[in-house]
């Protein structure tokens, strides 16, 4: 029973390590006060490039470095079309993700049914991985998965305690009022896309090169959809989207554990998606500032605006 | 750099599509010094001190800091040559901390915990012009008069040597405006620069060491306060005398059109901002309500017309009940309505002028057909509405965001009053409008009085109010300090009543504000 | 030093937009050549197969118009949500509803009544299957604030999980080998073809039909003309006295049902039983969207969005079999196409001029 527990609690932490990667870029997207619909997108090209280029180098980790450089880049599209061209964010954010599904389609073709000859494998911390049960399932993960908790902390503390986070706040809350400060407020969404990009695309690594070994077409399988929900079931909270994250990615590990039981695997893939419903539902019941939204999320800002 | 000693503007120039904002304008304002900016809504104040800060660029003319000329191409360069600005409609992210908010701006906040760390400069400046603010508290839970505070803070963290102020006592209550000037006057003395933005002439003569008058964009006069009396700034303002009163035909009030009965409405916040106000309008009466904005004229009228719950009290209409009903049903009873921000209320900027011509009267038998609308009928409609009510336009097929504010609203008024209604209820009609767009759509007011019509009439504006209305409501915090008949003297005496003073028996009072 | 000033178009002329159009399209099209060469496809041959498997060949052209079915029906009905700027990006959740409704009715009632009443039926209850799913976020938008676009998305994958429970479970049929598929619908709830194509022909009339009855309401109705100024101005539509709760509801049963009418005539015409959701639809949902974005929101225009980006999809899986690309190709081709579409509309939109030199 405790190693079933164990068990299950691990594949836990990795289900949830790339929902939490690419929840903390879009927190950040999206605390800026735009929507980046493309997750699912960014994902797919990042778990794309990290294939092919340890494919070709053969080090996982220049991979990852890659995989956030293509990430970036393709999330300046979204950038572009948002904040330079005020763009509709729902219907350029749906461009993203039929481009970049499409691209990794495209550039992954040569290496469907390719394993990777090495991987980026689990990391055992010295000493606490030998603590008993706490040990195994904490302390002997893939990097990306303590990268994952540190980035979290990290990304809460910039939004929180430092004057980047103060701007990057500002702006999604009320733009005109950033600007009159004396700060660029495109420069600071396009900075917050951009780092979106590549936090989603490190989630796409960890599923090329760690969670798995290889590419196939559709290897993001909506987990960029349900950062999408994740970000608002964490109420734009870096520290809530770690305990948010994982609960999604039990859900996910208990779909088929359960279904011998008579529990509709289905059923349990729906409960992320109607979970956050909830959230927002008993939120807005409450107190509609209490939810914490940024308050011109995915409303185009043009600057000098009579 | 240098301390920011003097400051001037040479010949800016600067046009809205098509529109001259500001036509040629020069100023100069130096350190120890309040310099009035005087001029009516629409005369160009508010542009040109947006230039100053860096939000809109000058199409012409220049700019010099102590002599040097200089560039600000954004409110960061603005910033850093030593100048601040208070915003009218305040700049602060409300969900946000006030010392979240300082810290945005602060061009020397720290990088890592701000708000630890300038923390105690805040306090410090805070506590220096008794200020009173707690730090930790978020902006939506102040009153106007603190958020203001903490606009000032904001700009003298930053070591601004020049304070811009736009119509800074606009939102505050008359305490809060004695506590001001105060302040104000503190700052003088430390050798700061101040621009007051305003178009209350007492404002500007109680404070200002000199005054620049604007009128249709362009500087009409310079003058050290002192020097001249409020009938000759007024005259400078609006080029023309201010007349005080009107005679008018007196018409006998005989039907009673709406009757309010102890209304109370709670505002945007959930607390109440009308506490039980009663009065009546009669046909061939204009029926005035003035007031400093914000204390509840918006929920009144929005009450009256189904946009907001009465949450106590009766409102009726020819003496039906209409309380808490529909806005179409308030409507169909005889009610118009044109609206304060007649932008973001009054049109829909991308439809044409025949569609937003019968906004509100759509689904009348007049213009349409069972479900259909008649496009015919309407066209008509609106060709005669634009003639009867001088609308420039090249076309009626022409979309609505391209008429100029007069235009927009000579075609909203005259809607409302091609209805023929019972009542009208007009928000500040002539806000921000030139002179002679003003006198016309008081015209019409006029005439429609005349007609047997009954005006409900909310203005801050006191010449529109003494001009036009047959009997005079003050609102204060929610509540009538009185309604004077137009011949009433005790209508000297009408400032102390906006600041809250009620029912003053005739001739009492001390100061006549205007 | 170069910088932008941007300011508002006054006037917008027809031909202007129309120009701005094909300029994109044009621009999206060479984009899309790049990344072709990018990925080691010589374009020109590409393009001339995409070309050649949609429009250029009668079985082709047949198949561009069975896409175009669905994609008409959607993007007609998400045409008018959006005027009134509300957000649906859930057509495809409803769409499954739909399927998910009719389907029931023809294996229910299906047998025992004939063609002229059961298809009628089904469409019935398919339209209302999807305006029952569409509802729900007009609902938690003006019950709870709940923004659409969120809620939306949700309830897409709610549905999808849905019916593959259905499928596996209850629905499940005896008869197909353990496959996760309902029964086949009788003979009398499945919908007639054009001779020798998939196009389901009832189904086409319905769309075309609807897309210009649609066209008809939003520009010559009182309800239409309260749909735009909801659009247009929401504080404007408050004050003039127009029901927002109503007319938001209205719409999204209105799009919803038309997603679930497209739903019906994909399990009645072309599958005959429910099987995997991305089986149903092959993202018409999200395909619509551009649909309606490129018909610049006017129902009838649809129609000839609908049938290009079915050409796109037909095309795409043409060169998926002769030049071996994978099945993402297509959605390389329709999202740098609306990317370039929306860059149109901001020209369109605004003027745009380049000032060189110093500032100010």
């Amino acid at each position: 029973m405790e190693e079933i527990i164990i068990s299950v609690v691990q594949r836990t932490l990795v289900a949830g390590t790339p929902l939490l990667l690419g929840t903390i870029g879009e927190i950040i997207s999206e605390r800026s006060g735009i929507l980046n619909l493309g997750v699912e997108g960014v994902m797919a090209v990042g778990a794309v490039t990290a294939f092919i280029v340890t494919h070709h180098t053969g080090n996982p980790w220049l991979g990852l470095c890659a995989a956030i450089v293509a990430g970036m880049l393709i999330s300046m599209v979204h950038a572009f079309a948002s904040v330079s061209l005020q763009s509709n964010q729902v219907v350029s954010g749906l461009a993203l993700p039929m481009l970049g599904l499409g691209l990794a389609g495209l550039l992954g073709k040569p290496y469907v049914g390719k394993p990777l000859a090495i991987k980026i494998n689990t990391m055992p911390i010295p000493f606490l991985s030998d603590i008993p049960i706490v040990g195994p399932v904490l302390f002997n993960q893939s990097p990306f998965f303590y990268l994952a908790i540190l980035l979290a902390i990290g990304v809460w503390f910039m939004l929180e305690h430092t004057l980047l986070g103060i701007r990057i706040r500002s702006a999604g809350e009320n733009p005109k009022a950033t600007e009159t400060q004396g700060v660029n407020v495109s420069r600071i969404r396009y900075l917050s896309v951009i780092a979106a990009g590549g936090f989603s695309a490190m989630a796409g690594a960890h599923l090329s090169t760690s969670y798995s070994r290889s590419w196939i077409e559709g290897m993001t399988a909506g987990r960029g959809w349900i950062v999408i929900a994740l970000t608002i079931f964490a109420l734009w909270n870096p520290l809530r989207a770690v305990f948010g994250a994982f609960l999604f990615g039990g859900i996910f590990v208990l779909q088929y554990m359960l279904q011998p039981l008579g529990i509709s695997p289905n059923f349990l893939a729906m409960l992320p998606y109607l979970a956050t419903l909830l959230v927002l539902l008993v939120g807005g019941l409450r107190d509609s500032r209490r939810l914490n939204a940024p308050a011109m999320l995915a409303e185009p800002y043009r600057r000098g605006e009579r | 750099m240098k301390k920011i000693e003097s400051l001037e503007m040479i010949n800016i120039s600067k046009s809205f599509q098509g529109v001259r904002a500001n036509d040629n304008i020069s100023m100069k304002v130096s350190s120890g010094e309040i310099l009035g900016l005087l001029g009516e809504n629409g005369a160009g104040k508010t542009t040109l001190m947006n230039i100053l800060y860096g939000i809109y660029q000058p199409d012409t003319g220049e700019i010099r800091v102590n002599g040097q000329r200089i560039f600000i191409d954004s409110p960061k360069a603005s910033i850093d040559h030593g100048i601040g600005m208070v915003h009218q409609h305040f700049m602060l992210v409300q969900n946000h901390t006030v010392i979240e908010n300082i810290a945005l701006g602060y061009a020397h906040a720290p990088k890592l915990f701000p708000q630890k760390k300038i923390r105690q400069r805040v306090v410090s400046f805070s506590e220096k012009f008794n200020f009173n603010i707690d730090p930790e508290k978020k902006v939506w839970q102040l009153s106007a008069g603190e958020q203001q505070r903490v606009e000032i803070v904001k700009a003298l963290i930053n070591g601004a040597g020049l304070l811009i102020l736009d119509e800074p006592t606009s939102v505050l209550t008359p305490q809060e405006t004695r506590d001001f000037f105060q302040v104000l006057g503190k700052m003088r003395e430390d050798g700061q620069m101040i621009i007051l933005i305003s178009h209350k002439l007492d404002e500007i003569k109680r404070l200002c060491d000199r005054v620049t008058v604007l009128r249709k964009g362009q500087v009409v006069g310079h003058a050290n306060a002192g020097q001249l009396d409020k009938r000759s700034l007024a005259r400078m303002m609006i080029g023309r005398d201010v007349i005080f009163s009107f005679s008018r035909e007196k018409i006998p009030r005989k039907e009673k059109v709406l009757e309010v009965a102890d209304v109370r409405v709670d505002g945007d916040k959930g607390y109440p901002v009308v506490n039980g106000i009663s009065f009546e309008v009669f046909r061939n009466e204009i029926f005035g309500i003035a007031g400093v904005s914000g204390n509840g004229q918006r929920e009144l009228v929005e009450a009256i017309t189904g946009l907001r719950m009465v949450t106590h009290g009766q409102i009726r209409i020819n003496d039906i009940d209409i309380t808490n009903q529909s806005p179409r049903k308030i409507h169909n009873t005889g009610v118009s309505h044109v609206p304060e921000e007649r932008i973001r209320f009054g049109i829909a900027p991308n439809l044409f002028i025949y569609e937003n011509a019968i906004l509100k009267q759509h689904h009348q038998k007049k213009f349409s057909r069972r479900a259909f609308l008649a496009y015919g009928r309407i066209k008509a409609h609106t060709r005669q509405l634009i003639k009867d009510f001088q609308v420039a336009t090249p076309s009626i097929n022409v979309q609505t965001k391209n008429l100029s504010g007069g235009n927009i609203q000579k075609l909203i008024l005259g809607r409302e009053i091609a209805d023929k209604p019972d009542l009208l209820v007009a928000s500040h009609p002539t806000y921000g409008l030139d002179v002679g767009a003003t006198e016309y759509l008081r015209n019409q007011l006029l005439k429609l009085r005349a007609e047997g019509g009954a005006v409900l009439l909310v203005s801050e504006d006191l010449e529109e109010i003494f001009e036009l209305c047959d009997r005079i409501a003050v609102i204060f915090q929610g509540s009538f300090m009185g309604i004077l008949e137009s011949d009433d003297p005790r209508i000297a005496d009408i400032g102390m009543m906006m600041a809250g003073t009620r029912d003053l028996k005739a001739g009492e009072g001390a100061d006549a504000s205007l | 030093m170069l910088h932008f000033k941007v300011s508002d178009r006054e006037q917008i002329s027809a031909l202007g937009t129309f120009l701005t159009l094909v300029l994109a399209l044009t621009a999206g099209m060479v984009a899309i050549g790049l990344l072709f060469i990018i990925s080691g496809v010589n374009p020109f041959f590409a393009f001339k197969k995409i070309f050649s498997g949609s429009f250029g060949s009668l079985y082709g052209f047949k198949e561009t118009i069975t896409k175009a079915i669905p994609l008409i029906l959607i993007g007609g009905g998400l045409a008018v949500v959006f005027k009134a700027k509300f957000w649906n990006i859930g057509a495809e959740g409803q769409l499954l509803m739909g399927a998910i409704f009719g389907t029931w009715v023809g294996l229910n009632w299906g047998p025992s009544l004939p063609a002229p009443v059961i298809v009628p039926l089904m469409f019935l209850a398919g339209f209302l299957g999807g305006a029952f799913w569409g509802l729900i976020p007009a609902i938690l938008k003006l019950r709870f604030s709940i923004n659409e676009v969120i809620s939306t998305l949700m309830l897409n994958y709610i549905c999808a999980e849905f019916l593959t429970l259905l499928i596996v479970g209850p629905w499940k049929s005896p008869k197909k080998f353990g496959f996760p598929y309902t029964d086949d619908l009788p003979d009398s709830a499945i919908l007639s073809l054009l001779p020798g194509s998939r196009i389901h022909t009832a189904t086409l009339i319905v769309a075309v039909v609807a897309v210009v009855v649609l066209t008809i309401v939003i520009y010559k109705t009182r309800f239409g003309y309260e749909v735009r100024v909801i659009g247009e101005n929401p504080d404007a539509a408050k004050y003039a006295g127009i029901d927002f709760s109503r007319t938001t509801m209205l719409i999204m049963v209105i799009s919803g049902g038309m997603a679930g009418l497209a739903g019906v005539g994909e399990v009645a015409g072309i599958h005959h039983y429910l099987s995997y959701p991305d089986s149903i639809s092959s993202g018409y949902g999200f395909t619509a969207i551009i649909v309606a974005w490129l018909a610049k929101l006017n129902p009838i225009y649809v129609i000839f969005s609908g049938i290009f980006f079915a050409g796109i999809l037909v095309g795409g899986d043409a060169i998926q079999i002769s030049l071996g690309l994978p099945a993402a190709t297509v959605a390389v081709f329709n999202g740098t196409l609306l990317i370039f579409l929306i860059m149109g509309d901001f020209f369109t939109k605004n003027k745009v001029r380049i000032l060189a030199g110093e500032r100010g």
